[in-house]
């Protein structure tokens, strides 16, 4: 069982949690909640990340190493942060908090296969939680091995880039705090991401999927040209596919403890990797989370193997999307014709083009 | 003329089927390509109306070929003064109908305005009120038809007359009944076209709004938000639903089962509950009977009432599966619900100054909308069913009389040879000579007949001249699915790589085995889980869409009847293919996606 303080399952994440969790966990809490099915787990707070922090004076030295560096000389960025990632990778955990994170994990399950994900905060940096940017740790056994990766993820908080921004930005580094995420690994058999909007004119009625073979992280990552599908939100009927040579694809290795990236077959790379009714279970999931969250939203989702059919469609992730959003709003008022001059103008319409 | 060469031929190019070289006497003057008039008629863009007249006409059919063009014409050039359309030109060629759509001159649209406003605006505002008007109207002119009788010219005048000093014959009679049922049919379609052009106008734009607002928005989802469920024209098919599941609460459902419908009925009546349903079985065709297996546009068309084997067939369909327990019933609440949501969530996605917008567009809509749908039970079935029973008893009777030997041999003259049949009937009758027409109408009819037999051995040319460069017109596109990539198939110019294209009338995706059926006689031949493949639907089809797995269709648009009853079925439906039925056989399996408007055959 999650401790509350420095591990909290993502199914008694509350709103008031929402800046010890950060955005990735705050919304798997949001899910889990709302009976969307998501993959079991839990979040190691901000507060465990204070902790260590506060532990042994880890802050005073991360401090230290950050006095008197110029933040337009790379490389005394990049010198800082570097040791300053090796300190907090050598830096042993404070007990209670191990404690708790190594609880949280035996309570999934013995020897649970799990994916360590840092989980932003709003302090952080603004492009940060964009795909692939943040670190993702997949197929993670053993305590020993989660607590060492929730360790890394805490330490990706100082990449050379980061440190740079914080810097520039007049960011106090030691404000900045981070969650983790530690949830179930998914055996998916496909995945990918989709979008509750057209990503390429922000038509709201359309719902795009990107899916591929495997785990989602090919798609997002764009290894892949994933299979594409476009279906209509309100009717919820596919109106277009495009079917794609999916040559490689990412697959739990449970003998190696890893995932692992491999060749697709011929048979299977051409070939849909979802049956139309997934396509438009994903479009519902999509439909459903936009509407919880009263916004459009890109999800990431997968097609867990091992649940039975019908029930193996899993959310891994879901957040607003920003740039049509945004455009929308910039959009001066338009004027409409109403009453009989809407009609009259509707039959005066088509005549310019009739001979 | 222009050095471009047409798409389509001219009309004065095009020659008659073999045998019917004589097709031009068939019909009047009017109505013809006339060469002296060849400049102005080859100028124009004229596409076959196959949707409302899929066969050669027989001359007596021209009347409702004339009177639903002149009528429909008089409410946008006269009436309402719709600013840029007046009325369709139409001609016939090879038995088949032809529409040119005639738009108001740019120039004399704007002075249109103002009078439309005051018009049409009257209708909208007064919606309810005149349509509830236009219902008594409609039902007392039908009555009026239906009290109509044509009886044979008595031996003598009756003694009475003689005495009471009448002074007149029995000839006025049948002059006053003849001249009557055409004045009362050309009133029936004038109140056809009363409603039908404001309604269609007030969808379109809605439908135009919601484009603006959402331009990959399917046709259909449009259509959905404004479509009835409860509509006039679905309750033959409910009324039969319902004597379904009365003869299996009775007990009476194995005696309707089998043998001719006297049979059938003869046997219900002898079982106890059987006087029960007989009851209700009699109480449904007034005037729910009154309904066509065609379009009521054609002398030929079968009324249910006129042949009750048509809907004891369907009852025979619905009774096993009511006895199965399965719900044959349209899902009304389920339509409901459904419209409703699609409405809401489109609204939804729309900022709120288009949201108070497109509730009024909507709020009208809907109001106008029920008259489209509602309108063709009243005229089409019901006062024209009573209209083609009143002429036919009149050409049995001028057939007992000796004119043609058959006894629709009335349908092969025009409506103005027919007074003068009258006249030659009258005026031999009391002269006390054979009648002239009996010399001269067996031949001529037998020779007509011939010719029309001949015109329907050849399909019609789809379009005649160059189309415009681009098909916009609101109510072509609405009723006839004319589009320019309409044009493109017709023309071969569309990439054509084994799939036919058509309008995504109706949602959905199957596979499955093709049956085509060319008449509404063939229906008795689905099977249930087959594909329907035909030129064109008939609303009185809709008892088959129970049964069928998808529709593809020739001709028609969003509105036409195949897409209408397929969204209510929850049904794929690709209509406006153009060729469907001639590309694909019985047998075929077929895959309709009714998404994308495409018709694929898989072997």
């Amino acid at each position: 069982m999650a401790d509350g303080l420095y591990t909290l399952d993502f199914s008694s994440i509350g709103t008031a949690d929402h800046a010890r969790v950060g955005g990735k966990c705050a919304s798997l809490g949001q899910m889990t909640q709302a009976g969307v099915a998501v993959p079991p787990g839990f979040a190691v707070t901000t507060d465990a990340y204070q902790a260590m922090l506060d532990d042994h004076g880890l802050k005073a030295e991360i401090e230290r190493h950050l006095s008197g560096v110029d933040p337009y000389d790379i490389d005394s960025v990049d010198r800082a942060a570097q040791a300053i990632r090796i300190r907090i990778r050598s830096h042993k955990l404070p007990a209670a908090v191990e404690q708790a994170i190594r609880e949280a994990y035996a309570a999934m399950g013995p020897d649970m296969p799990v994916a360590v994900r840092s989980s932003a905060t709003a302090e952080d940096m603004p492009d940060a939680s964009f795909a692939g940017q943040q670190d993702t740790y997949l197929w993670v056994r053993g305590a020993d091995q989660v607590v060492e990766k929730v360790r890394d993820c805490w330490a990706s908080l100082y990449t050379t880039r980061a440190v740079a921004y914080r810097e520039k930005n007049r960011i106090p580094h030691v404000d900045v705090l981070m969650s983790v995420g530690v949830q179930k690994m998914v055996n998916a058999r496909a995945a990918g991401v989709a979008m509750s909007i057209d990503p390429l004119n922000g038509d709201r009625t359309k719902i795009v999927i990107d899916a591929s073979w495997g785990l989602g992280e090919m798609v997002v990552s764009g290894v892949v040209t994933p299979d594409n599908f476009t279906v209509e939100k309100v009717l919820e009927e596919i109106v277009a596919r495009k079917i794609s040579d999916k040559h490689v694809e990412l697959v739990g290795d449970p003998d190696l403890g890893a995932a692992v990236e491999r060749e697709v077959d011929e048979a299977r790379r051409h070939a849909q990797c979802l049956s139309d009714a997934e396509v438009l279970a994903v479009a519902r999931l999509a439909k459903r989370l936009e509407r919880q969250n009263k916004c459009p939203q890109d999800v990431e989702w997968a097609i867990d193997a091992d649940l039975p059919e019908g029930e193996n469609l899993l959310a891994l992730q879901s957040r607003p999307e920003t740039i049509w959003s945004q455009k929308k709003k910039s959009e001066a008022p338009k004027t409409y014709a109403t009453g009989i001059m809407g009609i009259v103008g509707t039959l005066n319409a088509a005549l310019p083009v009739r001979r | 003329m222009d050095a471009k060469t047409p798409l389509f031929p001219s009309a004065f190019d095009v020659k008659p089927p073999k045998g019917a070289e004589d097709w031009q006497s068939l019909y009047p003057y009017y109505t013809q390509f006339q060469p002296s008039r060849r400049t102005e008629d080859d100028q124009k863009f004229w596409f076959c109306n196959s949707q409302h007249w899929p066969t050669p006409l027989r001359p007596f059919d021209v009347i409702f070929l004339d009177f639903a063009i002149k009528c429909l014409g008089q409410y946008n050039s006269r009436h309402l003064l719709v600013p840029p359309a007046n009325g369709i030109d139409y001609r016939i060629l090879n038995g088949f109908v032809y529409f040119s759509p005639v738009a108001v001159a740019p120039e004399d649209i704007e002075a249109r305005i103002p009078h439309f406003l005051d018009r049409a605006g009257h209708y909208y505002g007064n919606w309810n009120e005149l349509l509830a008007n236009w219902k008594k109207k409609v039902r007392a002119a039908t009555a009026e038809i239906d009290a109509l009788s044509f009886k044979p010219l008595p031996d003598v005048v009756p003694l009475e007359w003689v005495k009471g000093g009448v002074g007149l014959d029995n000839t006025n009679a049948i002059f006053e009944a003849y001249d009557k049922a055409i004045e009362l049919s050309y009133k029936i379609w004038q109140y056809h076209f009363e409603f039908l052009n404001l309604g269609y106008a007030a969808y379109l734009d809605f439908f135009g709004f919601v484009k603006s607002q959402f331009p990959t928005i399917p046709d259909q989802a449009i259509a959905k938000m404004v479509q009835g469920v409860d509509s006039e024209l679905f309750r033959p098919d409910d009324e039969v639903k319902k004597l379904a599941r009365l003869a299996v609460e009775l007990g009476v459902d194995g005696a309707l089962m089998t043998g001719s419908v006297e049979e059938a009925l003869a046997a219900v009546g002898k079982l106890p509950g059987g006087a029960k349903w007989l009851a209700a079985w009699k109480e449904a065709q007034d005037p729910w009977f009154n309904f066509t297996s065609g379009n009521g546009f054609y002398s030929t068309d079968k009324y249910w009432i006129d042949h009750l084997d048509i809907p004891m067939g369907y009852l025979r369909d619905y009774i096993p599966r009511a006895k199965a327990g399965e719900r044959i019933e349209r899902p009304t609440e389920r339509l409901l619900a459904e419209r409703d949501r699609i409405t809401e969530e489109y609204r939804e996605m729309m900022d709120e100054e288009a949201q108070a917008v497109f509730d009024g567009k909507l709020g009208l809509s809907r109001t106008v909308f029920p008259y489209v749908e509602d309108h063709n039970f009243y005229i089409e079935h019901w006062a024209l069913g009573v209209f083609w029973r009143k002429m036919r008893e009149l050409s049995k009777m001028l057939s007992e009389a000796g004119f043609w030997p058959d006894e629709d041999g009335m349908f092969y003259l025009s409506r103005n040879e027919v007074r003068d049949v009258l006249w030659d009937y009258a005026a031999a009758w009391a002269i006390g000579t054979p009648n002239v027409g009996s010399a001269v109408w067996p031949a001529e009819v037998a020779r007509r007949r011939k010719l029309v037999a001949a015109l329907a051995s050849e399909p019609p040319i789809p379009a005649l001249n160059n189309p415009p460069e681009v098909i916009t017109e609101p109510f072509t596109i609405m009723l006839w699915g004319i589009t320019s990539e309409a044009i493109d198939r017709w023309t071969g110019s569309a990439d054509d790589s084994g799939g036919l294209k058509g309008m995504a009338a109706a949602p959905g995706a199957v596979e499955g085995i093709a049956r085509v059926l060319r008449s509404p006689d063939q229906l008795g031949e689905l099977k249930k889980g087959e594909i329907l493949v035909t030129p064109v639907t008939a609303p009185s089809w809709a008892p088959v869409f129970g049964k069928i797995a998808a529709a593809v269709t020739d001709i028609g648009g969003m509105m036409s009847h195949a897409a209408i009853v397929c969204r209510e079925y929850g049904l794929p439906a690709v209509t406006g293919t153009g060729t469907a039925s001639a590309k694909i056989t019985t047998g075929m399996r077929i895959r309709v996606d009714g998404n994308t408007g495409t018709v694929t055959i898989l072997d």
